[in-house]
Formats: C-alpha cells, sequence, structure tokens
C-alpha cells in the first residue's frame, strides 16, 4: 500500500482545467520533489492532498486520491482528522501571532489535550526535532515574530511536526529564505526522512537533487515524468524534462 | 498657461481644506463659548433677588438648597446651619396676603417699603422678589448672590432648568440617562452585530452574503426619525407589556432602538476586521487539524480583536449621538435611572427638546450648548480611543 496514491486525477477552477489525468503513487518515507514552472499545478496538486483547495470557491475534482488506501475526498473523511495526519509548511512563514510556545502547542491544544506536562515535553521534542530548540529553549515566551524568517519557517516545521503527522506537505518551504536558512532546512529534510514521508515543492534544482528520493516534473497540469531523482536529473526520459532542469526554460 | 491653471486649482484646494478647518474649530469655540457662559449667570434668576431678615445667620445656600426651600423639603433654617426655627417661604405673588392694596398704593409704588418692613418683621422670612422692587435703604440682607458654579453643574443631582427662584442644571440624570441607554444598546447590539460579522466574514456562502451585505447597509440609510416611529409603535407597547409597566417609554426602549441603529455600523466594521485576518493564517490554523470554529475562535477574531473593539467604540458613539429616535421612546423623564424600566432622558434629546423654549443668550440656553460641549468631549474621547486602538494595532 502507498502511502498516498493519486488516481486519474482531473482538477478545475472553475472552466479552467488546471491539473490533466494525474497518476502517482509516494511510498513510505521518501522525500518526493515537485518540480515545473510557475502554474504547472505542482503547488494545486499539493494542495489537494490535505484538501486546502476546499477553501476556493468553484472547484472541482475528479478522479481518486488516497491516503494510505483510504479515498480522502469521500463525504465521511473528516478534513481536519486528515489534515492531523498530512501536515503542511507554507511557502511563506506563517506563524501565529503568539508566543513561539503556543505556537507549536497550538496542535495539540485545538486536538483538545490539556497535560501540560505533556504538552511542554511535545513541544521540547518538536522544536528539537526541527533544530531550533537550542535558539529558542531561553526565549519560548517571546512573540514568534521576533525570530528570523528561518528560524520562523523553522518552528512552522516544529508546529507542523508536533501533531505528528506521517506526511509532511512543503509548499516551496525555502524561497522566502537566505542560503544558510536554506541549507537548514535542507538538512532537517534529511533528518526528517526517518519519520515522516515529505513532499516538497521547489523551483530550486539543486534543491530537488540534493534532497529528494523521486522527483516528478509537471507541464502544464500534467505530470510529465515521475521516477527516482538520479535519473530524472541525468538521464530524463522526456526532452521536455531534460529542458526544464537544464535551464533551458521555466 | 497650464502651470497657471494647475497653480489655480492648487489654491483653490489649500483655501477650501483651510475654510472647513476653520468652520470647525469656530464651530467648536462657539460651543465652548456659549456653554462657559452659564458660570457667569448667577444662581437666583437675573433680575431677581432672595434676601433674609439681616439678623439670621445663615451666608450662603447652593441652588439645590434654594430650590428644596421653595419645593418646601426644607422646612426649618436649622438644617441651612441656623437657628432651630421654620422657614418662612415668601414669594412676591404673596405679597397681597401680608399687605392691602391700600398700604401697597395706588401705582404700587409702597412695594419696597412693604417689602423692606415685612422682611425687617419676619425674622425667619426667605423672600424672593424682582430687584425692580429692592428698596434703597433696604435693611434685609440679599444672599446666593454666587454665580452657578461648575459643581453645581456638573455635580448636580436635579435638571429643572424653569425652577424658581434657582433654575437647576444638574449635568448627572442626563448623563446618567445618556450612558444607560447607551450601553443598553451595546450590550444587546454586540452579540447580534459581532455574530452577524463572523458569520458574513467566515461562514456565509457567496450568494448570502450578496443578500445580506445591501440589507445591512439599507438598514444603516433608514433615517432616525423612522426608527423612532418604529420604536414607538411596536417596541414601546412590547416592553411594556412584557414587563407589566405602566409605561413602555423607558431606556430600555431607546437600548432597543439604538441597538438596531448601532448594527449596521457594528456590523460593517468588525467584518471588515474580520476579513483582513491574513489567509496564511488561516490555512495554518486549518493545516494543523483545527476546525473551522476552532480557527474562527482562536485565530481570526484574536487577530482582528482591535478591529471589533473599534467597531464596538464607534457603535457607541453612534449611540451616544442619537438625538430623534430616543427622544420619541425614552419617556424624556430627567430623574436618575436605576434601573433600564425607568423613563431617562438624555443629553442629544434634552437639547433637541428644550433649545426652541430657551430664551436666546439665557441660563438655560447656555446650559444646554454646556451639555453640547460634554456630548462633544465623549465622542471627542471615544473617537481618539479609536484611533489609539487601532494605531496600536499597527505596530
Amino acid at each position: 500500500m502507498y502511502t498516498i496514491e493519486a488516481k486519474n486525477v482531473n482538477f478545475f477552477y472553475g472552466e479552467f482545467q488546471a491539473l490533466k489525468n494525474i497518476n502517482l503513487q509516494v511510498e513510505k518515507n521518501n522525500v518526493v520533489a515537485f518540480i515545473g514552472p510557475s502554474g504547472c499545478g505542482k503547488s494545486t496538486f499539493l494542495r489537494l492532498l490535505n484538501r486546502m483547495n476546499d477553501l476556493i470557491d468553484g472547484v472541482r475534482l475528479e478522479g481518486e486520491i488516497l491516503f494510505e488506501g483510504k479515498d480522502i475526498y469521500r463525504k465521511d473523511v473528516k478534513v481536519d482528522e486528515l489534515r492531523k495526519k498530512v501536515g503542511m509548511v507554507f511557502q511563506k512563514p506563517n506563524p501565529f501571532p503568539k508566543s513561539i510556545f503556543e505556537n507549536v502547542a497550538y496542535g495539540l491544544r485545538v486536538n483538545g489535550i490539556k497535560d501540560k506536562t505533556y504538552i511542554e515535553n511535545r513541544v521540547e521534542q518538536s522544536l528539537r526535532g526541527a533544530a531550533l530548540w537550542d535558539e529558542v529553549k531561553d526565549k519560548l515566551k517571546k512573540s514568534a515574530f521576533a525570530l528570523s524568517g528561518g528560524q520562523q519557517q523553522r518552528l512552522c516545521i516544529a508546529r507542523a511536526m508536533a501533531m505528528a503527522p506521517s506526511v509532511l506537505l512543503m509548499d516551496e518551504p525555502a524561497s522566502a529564505l537566505d542560503p544558510i536558512s536554506t541549507a537548514k532546512i535542507e538538512e532537517l529534510i534529511h533528518e526528517l526522512k526517518e519519520q515522516y514521508t515529505i513532499i516538497i515543492v521547489t523551483h530550486n534544482m539543486q534543491q530537488a537533487s540534493r534532497i529528494s528520493d523521486k522527483t516528478a516534473y509537471f507541464y502544464l497540469g500534467k505530470l510529465i515524468e515521475f521516477g527516482d531523482t538520479r535519473k530524472i536529473f541525468t538521464h530524463p526520459d522526456h526532452q521536455s524534462t531534460q529542458n526544464y532542469i537544464t535551464g533551458r526554460f521555466g | 498657461m497650464k502651470r497657471f491653471i494647475e497653480y489655480l486649482v492648487e489654491g483653490a484646494l489649500k483655501i477650501s481644506g483651510s475654510i472647513t478647518s476653520i468652520t470647525i474649530l469656530l464651530i467648536i469655540i462657539f460651543l465652548f463659548k456659549e456653554g462657559s457662559g452659564l458660570f457667569k449667570n448667577p444662581v437666583v434668576e437675573e433680575g431677581y433677588v432672595l434676601t433674609v431678615n439681616r439678623d439670621n445667620p445663615v451666608e450662603h445656600i447652593t441652588s439645590f438648597q434654594i430650590k428644596e426651600i421653595y419645593d418646601e423639603n426644607i422646612t426649618n433654617w436649622k438644617e441651612l446651619g441656623g437657628i432651630d426655627s421654620p422657614i418662612l417661604v415668601f414669594r412676591f405673588g404673596d405679597l397681597e396676603n401680608y399687605f392691602s392694596p391700600e398700604e401697597l398704593g395706588q401705582e404700587y409704588e409702597n412695594i419696597p417699603q412693604c417689602l423692606n418692613t415685612l422682611i425687617n418683621r419676619e425674622k425667619n422670612i426667605i423672600a424672593f422678589f424682582p430687584e425692580l422692587y429692592l428698596p434703597k435703604d433696604f435693611s434685609g440682607k440679599q444672599i446666593a448672590k454666587e454665580k452657578i458654579s461648575p459643581v453645581d453643574f456638573f455635580g448636580g443631582k436635579e435638571w429643572y432648568p424653569t425652577a424658581q427662584p434657582a433654575a437647576q442644571f444638574g449635568l448627572i440624570p442626563l448623563l446618567l440617562g445618556t450612558l444607560w441607554v447607551s450601553i443598553g444598546a451595546i450590550l444587546l447590539a454586540l452579540p447580534f452585530g459581532i455574530s452577524v460579522a463572523i458569520y458574513m466574514a467566515e461562514l456565509a456562502s457567496k450568494q448570502m452574503r450578496s443578500i445580506l451585505k445591501p440589507l445591512i447597509e439599507l438598514l444603516a440609510g433608514i433615517p432616525s426619525v423612522v426608527f423612532g416611529f418604529f420604536g414607538l409603535v411596536i417596541i414601546v407597547p412590547l416592553v411594556q407589556k412584557t414587563f407589566n409597566l405602566p409605561v413602555g417609554e423607558t431606556a430600555l426602549s431607546g437600548s432597543i432602538v439604538l441597538a438596531i441603529m448601532a448594527l449596521p455600523t457594528i456590523i460593517t466594521v468588525a467584518e471588515d476586521a474580520l476579513k483582513n485576518t491574513p489567509r496564511a493564517m488561516k490555512e495554518a490554523s486549518l493545516a494543523l487539524g483545527a476546525t473551522q470554529w476552532q480557527t474562527i475562535y482562536k485565530v481570526v477574531i484574536p487577530y482582528s480583536i482591535s478591529g471589533i473593539t473599534s467597531a464596538i467604540v464607534l457603535g457607541v458613539g453612534r449611540a451616544i449621538g442619537e438625538t430623534m429616535a430616543v427622544l420619541m421612546v425614552t419617556g424624556n423623564a430627567a430623574i436618575i435611572p436605576h434601573t433600564l424600566l425607568e423613563p431617562v432622558r438624555t443629553i442629544p434629546a434634552t437639547i433637541a427638546a428644550e433649545l426652541g423654549e430657551a430664551p436666546s443668550g439665557g441660563a438655560h440656553y447656555q446650559a444646554l450648548f454646556a451639555l453640547g460641549a460634554i456630548l462633544f468631549l465623549i465622542t471627542l474621547i471615544l473617537s481618539i480611543s479609536v484611533e489609539y486602538i487601532s494605531n496600536k494595532k499597527n505596530k
């Protein structure tokens, strides 16, 4: 059983078809990179996996998306339960206007967890997991906005990790960060691979080749090529993929 | 040529700007000048005097005490710090009870002497008569020659501007009336207003919002006299029946009408504030498995709390300044209210109702301007606090 499996997925924004017949399987504890030029549908597809596109009016989905074998778009699926298992990190760091501690504890609290020591332990664990603990352990009560952009993004990763999801979706998590912060995030992704299945959208070819096991290349709403990262970056099957990764367009 | 026209337009804009600000400033100065004129009026009605016997030890007597004496609520000089003897109240019209028409003279030319005799004879008298008849060699003692003091105005518990000999210009019943009605209105409007704002900003479908939004704007456009009429015909009888009251014109009726009138302001401002919550915040919360409701009360409301506060304060401002509707449904009794089920009179209603009958330039007239100045100060404080709250958010 695949962790995530898409079967014949078509997706429409009103009349516009943003995704065309996508079929894709993600295995457990893999890092999968989605690459492709802007507007190719990779972010849209990513946001289908935790039903974030539900928030947009006038969208329509055809086909099936399975998470651990179950169709997540069936009527009896509880969206909030799904999102607890499929966490998400956004392009721009978006911490809440709360303290560092409360940011990480947020997911636990909305889950109805009241046990103080349990929450404290989980917050520490998550911050350690996101390689942020040493930098913030003395200022947990301070506002999250006092952190740098890179720290904020790692805080958002810690926040997602606190829910102990099995999948982490990352939508260009390093695109708004400086090179050093980016390197830290990449290092982190390497470590997180042990526990999580990670799907990451990126515009950075080097990043995709460094961190991912598999790569999916999207173009104009179609999944052109999907396979082992090494193969895609060395001998892609399609000319279009070759052109894109060598920077000839996009 | 083009340059010249631009120059001209710029000048015209500058002039209209300055004229507007000067006009506003002049209105405010006028308001405060007329209002402060109240304190230049004597306690006893202009053109009249209040006198006692020469041997009466009482020197000072407040405006309120004068009213109480003439209402016969104070009947003994002891209560005013004098000797223990009953007060003999004398009004000018009582003159004929003491003197025959012959004694007063054909042309009433003997009135001053008669008054002199009377005041000399009666040790316990307090006499109120026109200054015109004050004897030249008056042997009594004139009291309460002071001007109306700020204490009489700000601390006065009675509003009775036509009382003789001393009109009562007490701010407290009117101020309390205004506050009771406004606070009642806000307490009623707040739950509805905020709920509708949340519904419209977060939950309503596009079609629902396209119906609700114009409806609420329509509500804002209804003239206040129509609200007053509606209140008089529907709400006043309803309040009367529900609480089994002798009259339905109460502070509560005013609060209900004002609540309906303040709703559009509260809803519009609060909805704008709620909608300003960044999408990224909401997505972050939802992506962590929070339900829509958890997201609303844990992220959206805390994020827009200062905007919601502004909505509340603006709603209060709307309620405090409202005149017509309140005048029509609150009963207008200038007494200090103890519950919401009593008639009250608000500051704007008082000004509107009494300005027509107050002689221009008189104490009553100036007292109404002083009320206007108080109202202005209250709304000024409210707008400054809105400014302060919304600035705080931006930091």
